[in-house]
């Protein structure tokens, strides 16, 4: 087991280089470089930025440089110093901006995670053991549109919905008083009365596919003779049901469940633009319309990063949860 | 004695049926569980006309998508009638539109105006265009003389929301097409060269895969998205998103296209064909291919979906194609603002298309699936 740990914690570092490299391109991949951008931009609103301004800019990015070293310079900022750069829309540093949203964004994905998992896999269980029945032809007809919608127009339908069967208008995470308003329990309780919503409507298609999943899973369980063997023996349904079958079924969720990390990161990005939610989505999309590509890079990176680390705690609780993949058995049939 | 020969009689039947499938190929016998999943062919029916009406946009949208009726700016969608007060029945028509002040809210707003009727008809000459760039014609399948008439109502510059969601669906369906076509060319390549040579070419291709995956889709697509020029032409554009939609999904043919050709090699029916002595080249195109392509077709199937919708978020949020170009994302721009769409709801036809072509190809590649493997259950 420790050793699976460490080769697979080996393997992190040269995807983390290639991903670093992957997002320096698309940072770079826009016309022109990011300084001419901001320098236009000071200009169009007036506001003149001096010689020095522009040197110092030049040197802290090394953008006089060629492309290598610009990368160095980039990457050692960050490992470093932790400087991600400066976002020339919000004209503050990235990690300034990140570290307003980030806090939210969890608090939304966490809530929408919990629920995707307790009501996805419950009502999976259900309707593979209630094959057939109506509840199971139900949820199989829920789980189906919930995949094939996809967030952000079940967000815009829903919204619309609200607003003119029940005059409800959806949008944001607090009410108008609070919405710059400092944190206090005040504003705590508003928001867990607003977060509702925009929860279950990010959780939607993740619930659905969960459905969907546990439902074949179990199925394909169910049919082994084992459990025939297990029910003859005379073990009690539910019994037989959670010590083996569910066990196994929910494995290939298991496998999964690293991507939940950057998700927790970034919130559902296009149901929260439409939602009007303060998480990082809304921002990565702002920052990609304006070119702002040390925000986007920044947040790529970030997204990409904690995929990378959450697959790998996928594999180490796979392996821990089932004795198959830790005794180095792959699946060979 | 009647019993004994109906029973006969039934199992000769069920003799002829065995013996038919005993001789059936394999597609035939894909085919014949394909029919069963009767919400597959359902499916398989309304995207043949999806894309029939694909083919023919220009005919079937009555309009130009860009004309401009300067009068009837977001106007509602008119109903076709075949009964009117005075005349009873009469053949399809719409009632004319007029503008009034709404006296609660002061907007102004269309109601019917019962007295103008322009009659519907099929066969209509209308507005120039060249069918596929050959034919030139004015034939459009329906339209009326006396006045316009916009089935789905019109956006806020007085487009016909109705020819606009017809030639919407041009991009918006072979964009999914285009884009699986290549990331299938990728995938078959990359994935049979890993699974055939195996070795260090496997491994750095596997690698290579694994990283795609690991990257979120949503925020990659978005970023190389909003690297693409603005001044770009609409075909480039297209383009260029079919190329990122592919970019990210071969990965996942790959890996099926791989882990398909290890199993295959150790099949019996492998071994026997390269016993009687048959070239490598004959063993793959007629006892390799054959034997997963189905599964190929079931599991591109089911990621076109994911294209369609990958470019229709993009457009939606103003990262992927841009108007002029009329794809169903871009016209669903228009529905961003919840109260613009609170009054003027029919903007969201759009998406309803959407959700059916997305559903159909779920349905039919779920049923291709089940089909492909037909001696299951």
């Amino acid at each position: 087991m420790a050793g699976y740990v460490i080769r697979r914690f080996l393997s992190l570092i040269p995807l983390l280089f290639i991903l670093s490299i992957v997002v320096f391109i698309i940072i770079e991949l826009p016309p022109g470089d990011f300084l001419t951008v901001y320098i236009e931009q000071l200009k169009s609103s007036g506001v003149l930025i001096s010689e020095e301004e522009i040197a110092r800019l030049v040197k802290q990015y090394a953008l006089d440089k060629p492309l290598h070293i610009r990368y160095i310079t980039w990457i050692k900022n960050i490992i470093l110093h932790g400087d991600f750069g400066r976002s020339f829309r919000w004209n503050r540093p990235v990690v300034e901006l990140i570290k307003e949203r980030v806090a939210l964004s969890a608090v939304i994905s966490l809530f929408s995670i919990v629920f995707v998992w307790i009501i996805g896999v419950s009502i999976g269980i259900y309707s593979a053991v209630k094959q057939y029945s109506m509840f199971d032809y139900i949820f199989t007809f829920i789980g189906f549109i919930g995949v094939s919608i996809p967030g952000f127009l079940l967000a815009l339908l829903i919204i619309w919905f609200a607003y003119t069967k029940f005059d409800i208008y959806i949008s944001g995470l607090f009410s108008q008083q609070f919405v710059d308003a400092p944190w206090s329990l005040a504003k705590v309780l508003d928001m867990l009365k607003r977060i509702w919503v925009p929860v279950i409507i990010i959780a939607v298609s993740g619930i659905a596919g969960n459905i969907r999943t546990m439902r074949a899973n179990l199925l394909d369980e169910l049919r082994k003779q084992y459990v025939t063997v297990a029910r003859a023996k005379g073990l009690s349904e539910t019994r037989l049901l959670i010590k083996y079958p569910i066990r196994i079924a929910v494995n290939p969720m298991i496998s999964t469940i690293g991507w939940t990390l950057p998700a927790i990161f970034s919130g559902e990005s296009l149901a929260s633009i439409i939602l009007n939610l303060p998480t990082i989505g809304p921002l990565l999309m702002q920052a990609l319309l304006a070119q702002d590509m040390y925000l986007a890079g920044s947040l790529i990176l970030i997204m990409g990063a904690l995929t990378l680390v959450g697959t790998l705690i996928s594999d180490i609780l796979l392996a821990w949860a089932d004795p198959r993949i830790r005794y180095g058995n792959t699946g060979g049939k | 004695m009647m019993q004994l020969f109906t029973k006969l009689a039934r199992r000769k039947k069920e003799e002829i049926k065995d013996e038919k499938i005993f001789l059936a190929s394999q597609w035939q016998l894909m085919w014949w569980k394909f029919k069963r999943h009767k919400l597959a062919m359902v499916s398989m029916c309304i995207l043949a006309f999806l894309y029939i009406i694909v083919l023919f946009c220009e005919f079937i949208a009555p309009y130009d998508p860009w004309e401009r009726f300067e009068d009837y700016k977001n106007a509602p969608p008119q109903l076709v009638r075949f009964y009117s007060k005075e005349e009873g029945f009469r053949g399809p028509f719409v009632y004319g539109m007029k503008q009034e002040m709404d006296m609660e809210t002061f907007r102004k707003v269309f109601v019917e105006d019962e007295s103008k009727k322009y009659a519907v008809r099929l066969f209509v000459r209308g507005s120039k265009y060249k069918l596929w760039g050959l034919f030139e014609s004015d034939l459009h399948l329906f339209g009326s003389k006396d006045g316009p008439v916009f089935l789905f109502g019109t956006d806020e510059l007085g487009r016909d929301l109705f020819s606009r969601v017809i030639y919407g669906a041009r991009i918006s369906l072979t964009i999914g097409l285009v884009g699986v076509f290549l990331s299938f060319i990728l995938g078959t390549l990359l994935g049979g060269i890993s699974g055939y040579f195996g070795g260090t070419i496997d491994e750095v291709i596997q690698r290579t895969i694994d990283f795609l995956v690991s990257i979120p889709t949503i925020p990659l697509w978005m970023a190389l998205s909003a690297a693409i020029p603005q001044d770009w032409s609409v075909i480039r554009t297209y383009f260029a998103i079919t190329i990122i939609l592919s970019l990210v999904g071969w990965g996942g043919l790959a890996r099926v296209v791989r882990g398909r050709l290890l199993s295959l090699r150790e099949e019996d029916f492998i071994l026997a064909a390269r016993l009687t002595g048959a070239s490598e080249w004959r063993i793959i195109t007629r006892h390799m291919l054959p034997s997963f392509a189905s599964h190929l077709i079931a599991s591109i199937t089911l990621s076109i979906p994911g294209m369609i919708l990958g470019e229709t978020s993009l457009s939606f949020i103003g990262l992927g194609l841009r108007p002029p170009a009329i794809s169903w994302g871009v016209l669903l721009q228009d529905a961003q603002q919840v109260i613009a769409v609170a009054h003027y709801p029919w903007r969201l036809i759009p998406a309803f298309f959407i959700i059916v072509t997305v559903l159909s190809f779920n349905f039919l590649g779920d049923g291709l699936r089940d089909a492909a493997d037909p001696y299951s259950r």
